[in-house]
C-alpha cells in the first residue's frame, strides 16, 4: 500500500468537504480525526473490503438461492414438501427446542452462580465452560460415541436395559448441547459481572425471595443479553452438522437432521433439492442476523 | 478468592441466597454434557499402549490429515488477518454507502449452517460453477484440492479477525494519531509505529480465534475438499472415516491429538484476551 507521505495537513482538508462520500467516520462525542489517509487509498481500502465479503461470503450466499431455484419453483416446493424433508424439519425444530431450553436454563444458573457469589476456581469453572467452543464438532460427537456407543463406556449396560441413546433423539440432542454449551452463559456473564450485586442485595434485604430477586430485578437487567444468547444458540443448534452427523447414525426419514438431509441429497446429486432445504437454513441465518443487529442496538455493543 | 472468616468458608458470606442450587446445577450441567463425554475420550485413550497410539499418529495418511488441517488452518488465518484488517479498518474508519450492510455480512460465516457454507461453496468453485467456470480455463483447479479446503476455512475464520480488531480500532484514542502526525510522522509511519502495535493482542486473539474453528471444521471443508487420501483428507474427516470402520483406536488418537490442541488454543486465546482487555 503506497500511502501519501508529508500531506497530511493537505489532505485534513478532505474530510470536511461536505460533498465527500468517503468522509471518515465519525466517533460519537470525539472530535473528528486530523489525521487520514488520501482520497484514493480510502477508495482503495473500501474497494478491497467490500469486494473480498462480495466474494467470499455475499456470492455464495446468494448461489444458495440461485442453485434452490435453478430447476424451478415447483422442483424447490416439492423438494420441501418431500416426507424425508419434512421429517428432517421436525426434527430440527425438536433438536434446536430441546437443546436451546436446557442450555437456558443451565446458562443462567452457570451466569448466576458465577457473576452473584465469590468463590475460588471460577476461573476455571469459565474456562470449562468455554471449552466446547474450541472442540471440533466431529470429536464432539466422537465423545458421545465413546460414551454411548456398544464399545464404548456405557454402551454395554445401555442395551441390556434396552435403552437406545446413540444414533437415536437422545444423542442428537447431547451433541447439539455439547456444542451450543457456551452460548448462553457466555452472553449473560460479562453482563452480570458489570452490572454487580447491589440490586439484588437490596431486593433480598427488602424481604424479596430469591426468586422473585430474580424475576424482578435480575432478569429485566438482562433480558436483552438473554435473547441474544438465545438467538445465537438456536442458529448454531439448527445448523449444526458435525457433531450430530456423527451421532445420528443418518436413519432416512428418523434420525436425519436438516443439515445432514442436505448432504445426503447432495450425495445423491439431487442439487436443486440439496440447495431448497438448504435454501431455509439460509434464511435462518439470515434472520438470526437481522434479529441479533436489532438486539445489539438494544445492548449497543457487539459481541462474537 | 475466597478469604477472610475465621472458618475457611468455600464461598464469601452473601445475602443473596441461591448458590447451592445454581453452583450445584452448573457441576451437574457441566459434568453431563462436558466433562463425562471428555472423560469417555481420555479413558479410551488411555487404553491404548503407547506404541500403538504412536503407529497410529505416525501412520502417512494420518500424519497427512494432521498436516493439512492444521497447516490451511494457519494459511486461512494468516490470509484472513491480512483482508481482515483491511475489512475492519474499512468499517470503522471510514463512511461509505452500505457499511451498516457490509458490517452486518460479516457475521454471515457465524450464522450460515457449516453445511449450507459448504455446499454452496463447492457449487461456486466446482468446474461448472459461477467461479470455477472462469478458473478452469486458466488452468486453476479449486473445489476438489487443498486449494478449496483453505477457501472454505477462509469462509469460517473471517468474521473472528474483524470482530476482535474492530472495537479496538474504534477505541483507539485519536489523540495518538493526531500526536504522531503532528510530530512529523507519515501516514504509514503512524500505522506502523503506533496502530499496528496497540492492535497486536487483537489481531493475535482473531488470529487464534479463526485458527482453532478451522482446525476443527469439518461441514464446510468436506463437500469442496475432494477427500481424497493423502491429497485433501482433512483430520476430522479421517476420525469419521475410522469410526465408520469400527478403528475406534484409531478414531481416539486422532481426536485425542486434536482436544489437546484445542485445549492449548483456548488457554492461549484466554491469556491473549486479557492480555488485549489490560491494552484497551
Amino acid at each position: 500500500m503506497a500511502l501519501n507521505e508529508a500531506k497530511i495537513s493537505q489532505e485534513e482538508l478532505d474530510e470536511f468537504d461536505p460533498g465527500e462520500i468517503f468522509a471518515p467516520r465519525r466517533v460519537k462525542s470525539r472530535v473528528v480525526r486530523v489525521s487520514t489517509e488520501p482520497f484514493y487509498v480510502r477508495l482503495i481500502i473500501v474497494v478491497a473490503a467490500l469486494g473480498f465479503l462480495s466474494l467470499f461470503i455475499v456470492l455464495p450466499l446468494i448461489a444458495v438461492f440461485a442453485q434452490a431455484f435453478s430447476k424451478g419453483f415447483s422442483t424447490y416446493v416439492n423438494a420441501l414438501t418431500d416426507p424425508d424433508a419434512l421429517s428432517a424439519i421436525r426434527l430440527t425444530l425438536i433438536v434446536a427446542f430441546a437443546s436451546v431450553t436446557l442450555n437456558l436454563f443451565f446458562g443462567v444458573a452457570a451466569a448466576w452462580a458465577i457473576t452473584k457469589y465469590r468463590f475460588p476456581g471460577k476461573t476455571l469453572l469459565v474456562t470449562l465452560i468455554d471449552l466446547p467452543f474450541s472442540v471440533s464438532p466431529v470429536v464432539a460427537g466422537l465423545l458421545f460415541v465413546l460414551l454411548f456407543g456398544l464399545q464404548g463406556l456405557l454402551g454395554p449396560w445401555l442395551a441390556e436395559h434396552n435403552i437406545k441413546i446413540l444414533f437415536a433423539l437422545p444423542a442428537i440432542i447431547l451433541a447439539t448441547m455439547f456444542v451450543t454449551f457456551p452460548f448462553v452463559a457466555r452472553e449473560l456473564i460479562p453482563l452480570m459481572q458489570e452490572q454487580g450485586t447491589s440490586e439484588e442485595e437490596a431486593a433480598v434485604s427488602l424481604g424479596a425471595s430469591g426468586w422473585a430477586t430474580f424475576v424482578r430485578v435480575t432478569l429485566p437487567n438482562i433480558k436483552w443479553a438473554l435473547l441474544y444468547g438465545i438467538l445465537l444458540c438456536n442458529a448454531r443448534a439448527m445448523g449444526e452438522f458435525g457433531a450430530v452427523s456423527v451421532v445420528s447414525g443418518h436413519i432416512r426419514g428418523e434420525t436425519n437432521t436438516m443439515p445432514l438431509h442436505i448432504e445426503i441429497l447432495y450425495n445423491e446429486y439431487q442439487f436443486a433439492a440439496a440447495f431448497a432445504v438448504a435454501s431455509l437454513l439460509a434464511m435462518l441465518a439470515l434472520v438470526t442476523l437481522v434479529l441479533k443487529t436489532a438486539l445489539e442496538r438494544k445492548l449497543e455493543r457487539r459481541s462474537l | 478468592m475466597a478469604q477472610g472468616s475465621a472458618i475457611p468458608r468455600f464461598v464469601e458470606p452473601t445475602v443473596i441466597p441461591g448458590f447451592g442450587l445454581t453452583f450445584g446445577l452448573t457441576l451437574t450441567w457441566l459434568a453431563v454434557i462436558v466433562l463425562i463425554p471428555i472423560s469417555a475420550l481420555i479413558l479410551k485413550a488411555s487404553s491404548i499402549s503407547a506404541e500403538q497410539f504412536l503407529t497410529i499418529l505416525l501412520a502417512p495418511r494420518t500424519m497427512n490429515a494432521l498436516k493439512l488441517s492444521f497447516g490451511l488452518s494457519f494459511l486461512a488465518a494468516v490470509i484472513n488477518v491480512f483482508f481482515g484488517l483491511i475489512v475492519a479498518w474499512a468499517l470503522t474508519r471510514y463512511e461509505f454507502p452500505g457499511r451498516r450492510l457490509a458490517d452486518a455480512i460479516v457475521d454471515i460465516p457465524f450464522a450460515l449452517p457449516t453445511a449450507v457454507a459448504g455446499i454452496a461453496l463447492a457449487s461456486l468453485y466446482s468446474p461448472q460453477g459461477w467461479i470455477g467456470g472462469l478458473l478452469t480455463p486458466l488452468g486453476i483447479k479449486v473445489a476438489f484440492t487443498p486449494f478449496g479446503i483453505l477457501i472454505a476455512l477462509i469462509f469460517v475464520g473471517l468474521p473472528f479477525i474483524v470482530r476482535t480488531v474492530q472495537p479496538v480500532l474504534a477505541d483507539l484514542d485519536p489523540e495518538l494519531e493526531q500526536a504522531a502526525a503532528s510530530l512529523g510522522a507519515s501516514r504509514w509511519q503512524t500505522l506502523k509505529k503506533v496502530i499496528l502495535p496497540s492492535l497486536l493482542p487483537a489481531i493475535l486473539t482473531g488470529f487464534a480465534l479463526a485458527f482453532a474453528r478451522a482446525v476443527g471444521e469439518y461441514g464446510s471443508v468436506i463437500f469442496i475438499a475432494g477427500n481424497i487420501p493423502n491429497v485433501s483428507e482433512i483430520a476430522p474427516l479421517l476420525i469419521i472415516i475410522r469410526l465408520e470402520e469400527f478403528r475406534y483406536a484409531d478414531a481416539t488418537a486422532i481426536a485425542t491429538i486434536m482436544l489437546a490442541a484445542a485445549f492449548i488454543m483456548l488457554l492461549v486465546i484466554n491469556r491473549l484476551q486479557r492480555w488485549t482487555e489490560t491494552r484497551g
